[in-house]
């Protein structure tokens, strides 16, 4: 459920959390610590003053729905949900492992907290119209949060899926936009120009914010505004890092998909506070 | 020398090879740098076209380039090649445009990355379209010998590669022809016909049936439409029983269509290694092959339950 956090406490557990993306790719050897950087400081000011959900029942019908669409950036989803209690510390352990609680990318089949079965790109916006018209069928008041990438938005089905959602009025669908300016093989720049964001969104129909997605006061104040955009459904485009927080892995695209070695997961700590 | 690579940079290393030729183009799709096309942009950017995340888009880009005397080669995972499908089934073999998609990290060989990013379908779904060449090389040399000779097909072709490294089998003598099956090893109690990572699997299973006494012919199948009937008739006149192997669905693929072609025409008995109708997870490679029932193992086990029906017959 919904704590009351100040902010220096949200910028704490933030912290903690880019330690264990960290933790988990170095010890899998693989995975997505660039994105899962970039997309903490959303996730944490969502779950910790949000999401209505409960860690004990995660099945629990009428929750709010976390879909990240963007299932690779999986490190930073686990982090969370072990930051909430929806599963443990030894879980995180288990991040790419065989029988492993936390899979390569997001399953909502092996995760409890887990709303969507993610890994490719450019699907969970549709999901979350689903999730969003059957809250309004069940007269619900509960919302639909989804995740997505910049380079993500670059799969026509996002658009699909943006004109679908402001054609159905779904003010109980929010999305965040993660734009960390890198997709796997380079800088979006180059891989494929996106322009306007923001203006791409409103001209679907789509209420839009941009903000500093790494300011914790501004990441409250939009998931506030959320609250209020009436029947449109609603785009917080943000602007981040990708490798927020750890020196070597910021704007640095070999990060993408790519774990620390020893001695950068103990200078990424340090870089974190989280070890002297 | 290194005796492992991996069948994707086979791929890349043949288009870099190609490039001669003016009009081989290259389009990605945000995954040049994991299927290797990013050896051909390194050296030809002007002619690497990058979709973006799009890969309906990449197809009919390459359809279109294809129309006009183009020679596109598309590649991305697998799996996102899927997402592509209707736009390759109604835009690409439906007109017969000569595009070449290259499908790499299949399979469940695939690894880490979990049930999402391992295709063990794509096999089955492309051989089921009109005027698709199907391929799927079982290590480096045949893999850049199967995409270069694409540019003699008048129609277009799949091919899947594997993301991890494998044993080469091949040398640079070795004749290795689109359609055309390649025997890696001679035998008459049972035929194992394999392609891609599981062929190096099936040559060590025959290994150990030897040493019981068991004589298996080991066929590399990297072709998998056109079918190459005429070696399967004599693997089935030799032999009297047949294995699949394949890193992919028992369904629809290698075992699929070795089936079709053997009940309809010469039935013997036939064992399929494949995975058998379910998903597959994160774990290593080799945990993965276990898990699925894809070593050398299960095919040596698999090779004497055929041995075993044949002599009940
Ligand atoms: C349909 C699909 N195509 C390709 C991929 C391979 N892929 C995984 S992550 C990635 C880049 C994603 O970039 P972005 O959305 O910007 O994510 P982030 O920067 O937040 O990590 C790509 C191309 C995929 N997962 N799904
Ligand atoms: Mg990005």
């Amino acid at each position: 459920m919904a704590e009351d956090c100040s902010i220096s406490e949200l910028e704490a557990k933030a912290s903690r959390c880019r330690g264990e993306i960290l933790r988990m790719t170095h010890r899998a050897s693989a995975g997505h610590p660039g994105g899962s950087l970039s997309e903490t400081d959303i996730l944490v000011a969502l779950y910790a003053t949000k999401m209505r959900v409960d860690p004990a029942n995660p099945k629990w019908p009428d929750r709010d729905r976390f879909i990240l669409s963007k299932g690779h950036a999986s490190p930073g989803m686990y982090a969370i949900l072990e930051e909430q209690g929806f599963i443990s510390k030894e879980d995180l352990k288990s991040y790419r492992v065989m029988g492993g609680t936390c899979q390569g990318h997001v399953d909502m089949k092996w995760t409890p907290g887990v709303d969507f079965s993610a890994g490719s790109l450019g699907m969970g916006l549709s999901y979350g119209i689903g999730c969003a018209l059957a809250a309004r069928f069940d007269g619900s008041e509960r919302n639909a949060y989804v995740m997505l990438g910049d380079g993500e938005i670059q799969e026509g089905s996002v658009w699909e899926a943006a004109m679908a959602a402001a054609h159905h009025e779904l003010g109980n669908l929010k999305v965040f936009v993660d734009c960390n300016r890198i997709q796997n093989d380079d800088f979006v720049e180059n891989q494929m120009r996106m322009f306007d964001i923001a203006a791409k969104w409103e001209s679907f129909g789509w209420a839009v914010r941009e903000i500093d997605g790494h300011n914790m006061q501004e990441i409250l104040d939009a998931l506030d505004w959320f609250d209020g955009v009436g029947n449109k459904p609603a785009v917080i485009v943000a602007n981040t890092v990708k490798g927020k927080g750890v020196s070597f892995m910021e704007n640095n695209p070999a990060f993408h998909g790519a774990a620390p070695n020893d001695e950068q997961l103990g200078q990424g700590l340090a870089e974190l506070g989280l070890i002297q | 020398m290194s005796d492992m690579a991996a069948t994707r940079d086979g791929y890349g290393q043949a288009l870099l090879e190609m490039a001669g030729d003016e009009k081989v183009v290259v389009l990605e799709a945000d995954l040049g740098k994991s299927t290797k096309s990013v050896i051909f942009r390194k050296a030809h950017p002007e002619r690497t076209i990058s979709c973006g995340i799009g890969e309906q888009n990449m197809m009919l880009i390459g359809a279109g380039l294809a129309s006009s005397g183009y020679k596109p080669f598309a590649s991305t995972f697998a799996i996102f090649t899927e997402r592509g499908f209707e736009q390759v089934r109604n835009g690409i073999a439906r007109p017969n445009l000569a595009v070449h998609i290259c499908g790499s990290h299949g399979g469940t060989h695939t690894g880490t990355d979990g049930g999402s990013a391992q295709s063990i379908e794509d096999l089955a779904i492309y051989r089921t379209l009109p005027n698709m060449t199907v391929m799927h090389p079982s290590d480096y040399l045949s893999a850049m010998s199967l995409t270069k000779q694409c540019l003699g097909l008048s129609g277009p072709s799949y091919m899947r590669t594997a993301r991890n490294k494998t044993i080469k089998l091949y040398s640079d003598e070795s004749e290795i022809t689109i359609g055309k099956a390649n025997i890696l090893r001679h035998g008459d109690a049972v035929a194992i016909i394999a392609c891609g990572v599981l062929v190096g699997e099936s040559l060590e299973a025959a290994e150990a049936l030897a040493a019981e006494g068991i004589e298996a012919m080991v066929l590399d199948m990297h072709t998998l439409k056109p079918l190459d009937n005429e070696a399967i008739n004599r693997a089935v006149d030799t032999c009297g029983c047949l294995v699949t192997a394949e890193d992919h669905s028992v369904i629809g693929g290698l075992g699929g269509a070795v089936a079709e072609y053997v009940c309809a025409n010469q039935p013997v008995p036939l064992e399929m290694v494949g995975v058998k109708d379910r998903f597959g997870e994160s774990a290593q490679s080799d945990e993965m092959l276990e898990m699925m029932g894809l070593t050398s193992k299960h095919i040596a086990a698999a090779a004497r339950r055929a041995i075993q029906r044949k002599e009940n017959n």
